[in-house]
């Protein structure tokens, strides 16, 4: 009976919630139309050219190849930067010395305007898919480091006292209580860290030599063909917000499973 | 020396033996501030000993060197004759705050304890169960600390304390971040609790009442540096009308006389 009377509001706020949000995208999409009509720039397609011109890659299969052959670099170096600065940044939150050692590279990182460094990292490492990697890398590690370091350092002090009251070992401390606690805010530099590798991959593209999606951004450009140019930008941010969602799934789902449904 | 004399004197005598003495214990934190000066307490088996003073009286830093969480400057502190160092397993904390895993249910949660000391996850969950039953807390085995209101997480921090079926039970102003009413069935279900189980309870408190109310003895702490200017024993009847206890006068005269002597030190 009251499983009844309960069952229609969560439904209810669910559908609600479906239908503000094919409204926020229908609403972008229609002032995307309006300024493409006026048009605010003659480089500026309508969103329903795009549309075509997406659809059209896809079926021609051209955008579907360029986004794979971008995602080998981009997936490496976020793959590398998601294990390797979730390390540095916990090794750093649990131990003074690796922070005193780490910390202000990492902060130099952030701060410095990592595009500068490409022209460099060319001069080292050619032209090739290492060169791409690690400017995905130095795009999204920071920001990794970063977060994760924090989130150990500011694992709530009180259960870590409880820990230590039952007996926890050092080892169990860390993994049954820092890392779930330090979890979320972990993730939201994943997050993040994604976010940058995304933009490092397709700067690389842009600026190293034009392949995969940088490819079509760039020759589009080149020969005026901005619906497909504005169609390519659409789908690799469309690839990097599926990315982010598929990052917050796995966080509720294996570290924060009071976050269901919620 | 001393420690062969209580050793041997304990079995002869008839009153409750100590079980936990705090011997001249001091505790400076950075800063200079004087926190503890050379306290000296004995608690004794199957009865609830309060820590009582104003803020600022170094009684929750008392408990934590009990406790073992955090080292005393001088003095020791032995738990059945031996001087311990840090936390063990005859001791088990409640904290002000709950102290509970977000993420993890009530039964994991009041299971902690065992998990920690590597207890397989079928007998550990049957031990947390029935501690969670005898809180009153059955039916919310499922659900997260979020989903509850303070009174019941402070529950589940008694369970996780009572199912790793230690000796000694601190209890770090277990009461004080719920609401009245449930205060007052807390303390109730305290004093079934220690009629039931023979258990040493020390028990953090600023509130005159509560101490009174559940305690057998009380000490009472002065402000910085904290030291014991009294120890009392608790004569309150506590029959099974524990409403009349707070009627009585022993219980009103007692209340009064605390606070007769604490009042100088409260600005």
């Amino acid at each position: 009976m009251t499983g009844e009377s309960k069952a229609p509001r969560p439904s209810r706020r669910v559908r609600r919630q479906a239908v503000l949000q094919i409204a926020s995208i229908l609403l972008v999409a229609a002032g995307w139309e309006i300024a493409g009509r006026i048009p605010i720039s003659p480089t500026f397609p309508t969103f329903l050219d795009t549309a075509r011109a997406i659809v059209a890659m896809l079926a021609d299969g051209s955008l579907p190849l360029a986004l794979a052959i971008t995602l080998v670099p981009l997936g490496i170096g976020i793959v590398v930067s998601a294990l390797l600065g979730v390390a540095a940044g916990v090794a750093m939150g649990l131990e003074r010395r690796v922070e005193w050692l780490g910390l202000p590279l990492f902060i130099v990182l952030q701060a410095a305007p990592l595009a500068a460094l490409i022209p460099l990292v060319i001069l080292a490492y050619g032209i090739g898919i290492t060169t791409k990697v690690i400017i995905v890398c130095i795009m999204a590690m920071p920001v990794i480091v970063l977060n994760s370091f924090k989130a150990v350092r500011h694992a709530p002090a009180s259960l870590i006292e409880m820990g230590c009251a039952f007996l926890g070992t050092q080892r169990q401390l860390i993994l049954k209580v820092i890392l779930p606690a330090a979890a979320p805010v972990i993730f939201a530099g994943l997050r993040l860290g994604v976010a940058s590798g995304f933009i490092g991959a397709v700067l690389a593209e842009i600026l190293i030599t034009p392949t995969g999606i940088g490819d079509i951004i760039t020759y589009n450009q080149s020969i005026a063909e901005y619906p497909a140019m504005y169609g390519a930008i659409a789908s690799i941010i469309a690839v990097s917000v599926a990315f982010i969602k598929v990052l917050e799934w796995g966080e509720v789902r294996f570290f924060r499973p009071e976050k269901k449904g919620t | 020396m001393a420690a062969v004399e209580s050793a041997a004197l304990a079995p002869a005598t008839g009153a409750p033996q100590p079980v936990v003495e705090v011997r001249s214990v001091s505790k400076f934190y950075g800063g200079g501030v004087h926190a503890l000066d050379a306290v000296s307490l004995e608690f004794r088996e199957g009865q609830l000993t309060s820590l009582l003073g104003p803020s600022g009286c170094g009684k929750t830093t008392l408990l934590k060197i009990v406790a073992g969480l955090i080292p005393a400057d001088g003095g020791e502190v032995r738990v059945k004759g031996r001087s311990v160092a840090g936390p063990g397993p005859e001791r088990s904390f409640v904290f002000q705050d709950f102290a509970l895993l977000p993420w993890a249910t009530v039964l994991r949660n009041a299971a902690f304890g065992l998990e920690l000391r590597g207890v397989p996850r079928t007998r550990r969950e049957a031990v947390a169960a029935a501690q969670i039953a005898k809180v009153g807390l059955g039916g919310f085995e499922h659900k997260y600390p979020h989903e509850l209101s303070g009174g019941m997480r402070q529950r589940v921090g008694l369970a996780r304390a009572l199912a790793i079926e230690a000796d000694i039970i601190l209890m770090d102003e277990p009461f004080s971040a719920v609401d009245e009413q449930t205060r007052r069935k807390f303390q109730e279900d305290l004093l079934e609790l220690i009629a039931r189980e023979r258990k040493t309870f020390i028990f953090v408190t600023h509130s005159i009442e509560e101490a009174v109310y559940v305690s057998d003895r009380i000490a009472l702490l002065t402000p910085r540096p904290g030291r014991v200017s009294q120890v009392i024993d608790v004569a309150v009847p506590r029959g099974a009308d524990r409403d009349a206890i707070r009627r009585h006068p022993v219980y009103l005269d007692m209340v009064e006389s605390i606070w007769g002597g604490l009042k100088q030190y409260v600005e």
